[in-house]
């Protein structure tokens, strides 16, 4: 078992007013497997992730990740996890301005410690996702398709057994997208666990299950039917 | 060490992209220590100006002033106070070998402002009067003539020596040796009544080109036997000081002595605490000048610091904007694994990198304007020393990496404290 929530609580106090944004989440995770976290607005589905991610702590609850419990794991300990072991592709990307595409890959190794070329890792991140011969660009040169294709390397780069997506698309037009989620699949194929964070059930439906989540509650966890998924292919984009 | 410099690269790249606001942010740096340099320069070169001009009048001087002075205060006569209980018999009794066996020389001194007529042309300008003896004390020499001898000194002849810009300015053609000069007498001689309007001069020496010593222009001054100066020219019986040159160094002290025995004998006086005068070597004058220049420096040195602590507080300020600027970028560097000390050093890295920066160009930048002030006053004729201590170098760099550090550690801190999640949601 990869990821393991029991009875996650996590409250937002603000002054005398809590805001109870999980309300007790049991959910387990396999490796393997690409999951999508579904739900309106303000339904818990990014603190979910956050905390998944180990981005935030909860509350309440324990948190199983690989088989250790992470309660007592200190700032340093959550930070090398986010570093080496999860990815994160953000619906905005986050790259660095005035920096290099191959300079932005690498930017997780340096806070890994590792002493593999940073260079041929970085290369490596990019050509799985197709981009091998734009790593000298600048990040504010190349699309936004690309760039969202920048992240995912970058959330390749140290080999993490879990790629968090938060809205991965959202930013992007469908030709774009369908690229991106594309991508996914394949690393999911190759043996990737990918969470994945959406309100867009077409996006949601490249997944092999579903969570939904409202009111900080799951609501519905369903296992998509082979027949429903939704696969896309890679689409030549002509910039 | 290695993750270090591949930082250390980083922060460098991320410096270089924004080279116009960074240059901006460490300006103030960069005068600050232009200013450090700038000012322990010149100290040293104004001080070893000075101190050189001291010494090359040989140290082994023995100064007399009339009036009483503490140790090292300046002497009384420094205010305008003429003093006049210095007089010939005293200088006669320091003259006695029996009395101060290792003196070699002594000059008295008065001095004064007066007019010099040459035919058509007319100079205004100091005169010193003086023995015979200023040849050989003060280690003088000419460029035509001679200097007056002891006894022309002594008799009083109607003598003259000309400094090298009087002589210009009254003989514009040449000639002067054995022309007649004439030095109006100043209003202010009480014997003015009973002599003529002025007193004939025959040249008989030009001094050589001396240039600036002390701020003073050595070339216009002229020379005119001791008893004129004080009875004719001023019409005063007293002395304004006397120069004794020792025949070794190593005599200097006990010939003071002497000299404090001799002008008490004199006075009357039995105890020290009542001396009317004051006897100094060079030693003693060197001393109060040093003194003098190095609180100054330190002063100076310590209002260029003050604009560092300044240049500081910008850093900082700079240095808060960029943190809040780059909140995202903080928040992704910490989603992909960036520790607080990896974001508190990034950002201290910055800061450090700036003023360390600064500092060199700082350092630069003062040494060039030492460098021309230095020419500058080469050119102009003083004997300016360009000095540039390594102390003063290392000092600035060391300052200015602590203010990187001082002034940094709050911004980085700043940023390493933030929440991952509010600063990647930052808009």
């Amino acid at each position: 078992m990869l990821i393991e929530l029991k009875n996650i609580i996590k409250n937002y106090v603000n002054g005398d007013v809590v805001t109870r944004v999980l309300r007790g989440i049991n959910l387990r995770i396999e490796e393997g497997e690409f999951v999508a976290i579904m739900g309106p607005s303000g339904s818990g589905k990014s603190t979910l992730m956050h905390t998944i991610g180990f981005l935030d702590r909860p509350t309440s609850g324990a948190y199983l990740f690989d088989g250790e419990n992470t309660e007592n794991f200190t700032d340093d300990e959550l930070a090398k996890i986010r570093n080496n072991r999860i990815g994160f592709v953000f619906q905005s990307f986050n790259l660095l301005p005035r920096t290099s595409v191959l300079d932005n890959v690498m930017l997780p190794l340096l806070y890994s410690g590792t002493k593999i070329s940073y260079e041929n890792r970085a290369k490596k991140a990019l050509e799985a996702v197709g981009l091998g011969e734009r790593m000298d660009y600048m990040s504010n040169q190349i699309s936004g398709g690309q760039k969202q294709r920048v992240a995912i390397a970058r959330a390749l780069v140290c080999d993490p057994k879990v790629i968090f997506a938060d809205e991965p698309t959202g930013n992007l037009d469908s030709k774009s997208g369908a690229t991106v989620m594309n991508i996914l699949e394949k690393l999911n194929k190759d043996g990737r666990t990918i969470i994945l964070v959406t309100h867009d059930m077409q996006v949601a439906l490249h997944a092999n299950r579903i969570v939904t989540i409202r009111d900080g509650e799951i609501i519905s966890d369903v296992l998509v039917p082979e027949k429903d998924r939704v696969h896309s292919k890679e689409v030549k984009e002509d910039e | 060490m290695n993750n270090l410099v591949k930082e250390l690269k980083t922060t460098i790249k991320d410096l270089l992209a924004r080279k116009g606001r960074s240059f901006l942010t460490i300006l103030g740096i960069i005068i600050g220590v232009a200013g450090v340099i700038i000012i322990i320069s010149l100290g040293s070169g104004a001080q070893s100006l000075v101190l050189g001009q001291i010494t090359k009048l040989g140290s082994n001087l023995v100064g007399v002033l009339p009036g009483k002075s503490n140790e090292n205060g300046p002497p009384t006569a420094v205010f305008g106070v003429q003093i006049k209980t210095l007089t010939l018999s005293d200088i006669n009794a320091i003259k006695d070998k029996g009395n101060v066996p290792n003196a070699t020389d002594v000059a008295a001194f008065v001095s004064g402002n007066v007019t010099i007529i040459a035919g058509k042309e007319s100079v205004d300008t100091s005169f010193t009067a003086t023995d015979g003896s200023y040849v050989r004390v003060q280690n003088t020499e000419m460029t035509k003539g001679t200097f007056f001898s002891d006894e022309e000194g002594n008799s009083g002849a109607n003598v003259i020596v000309l400094g090298y810009d009087v002589a210009q300015n009254l003989f514009p053609n040449g000639g002067e040796i054995g022309s007649v000069v004439k030095i109006k007498i100043p209003n202010n001689n009480p014997a003015a009544g009973d002599v003529s309007g002025s007193v004939p001069f025959r040249v008989i020496g030009v001094q050589k080109k001396l240039g600036t010593v002390a701020f003073q222009n050595q070339d216009d001054q002229v020379f005119i036997p001791f008893s004129v100066g004080q009875r004719q020219i001023l019409g005063i019986d007293y002395v304004q000081f006397a120069r004794i040159k020792v025949n070794d160094g190593a005599n200097v002290k006990s010939t003071m002595e002497d000299v404090k025995r001799v002008l008490r004998e004199q006075h009357r006086i039995h105890d020290a605490e009542n001396d009317d005068f004051f006897v100094r070597d060079l030693a003693d004058a060197i001393k109060l000048l040093t003194s003098i220049t190095d609180t100054l420096r330190v002063f100076l040195g310590l209002m260029a610091g003050i604009s560092l602590v300044v240049g500081g507080i910008g850093i900082m300020n700079i240095m808060l904007v960029t943190v809040s600027e780059r909140t995202r970028e903080i928040g992704l560097r910490k989603a992909i694994g960036a520790t607080r000390k990896n974001i508190r050093n990034q950002f201290l890295f910055e800061a450090i990198l700036l003023t360390f920066t600064g500092g060199v160009l700082g350092i630069l930048f003062g040494i060039l304007v030492s460098y021309l002030v230095a020419l500058g006053a080469r050119f102009a004729g003083y004997d300016w020393a360009f000095i540039i201590s390594p102390f003063a170098v290392i000092l600035a760099v060391s300052v200015s990496i602590l203010t990187g550090i001082v002034f940094g550690l709050y911004p980085a801190l700043k940023a390493a404290r933030m929440d991952p999640i509010v600063a990647l949601r930052y808009e």
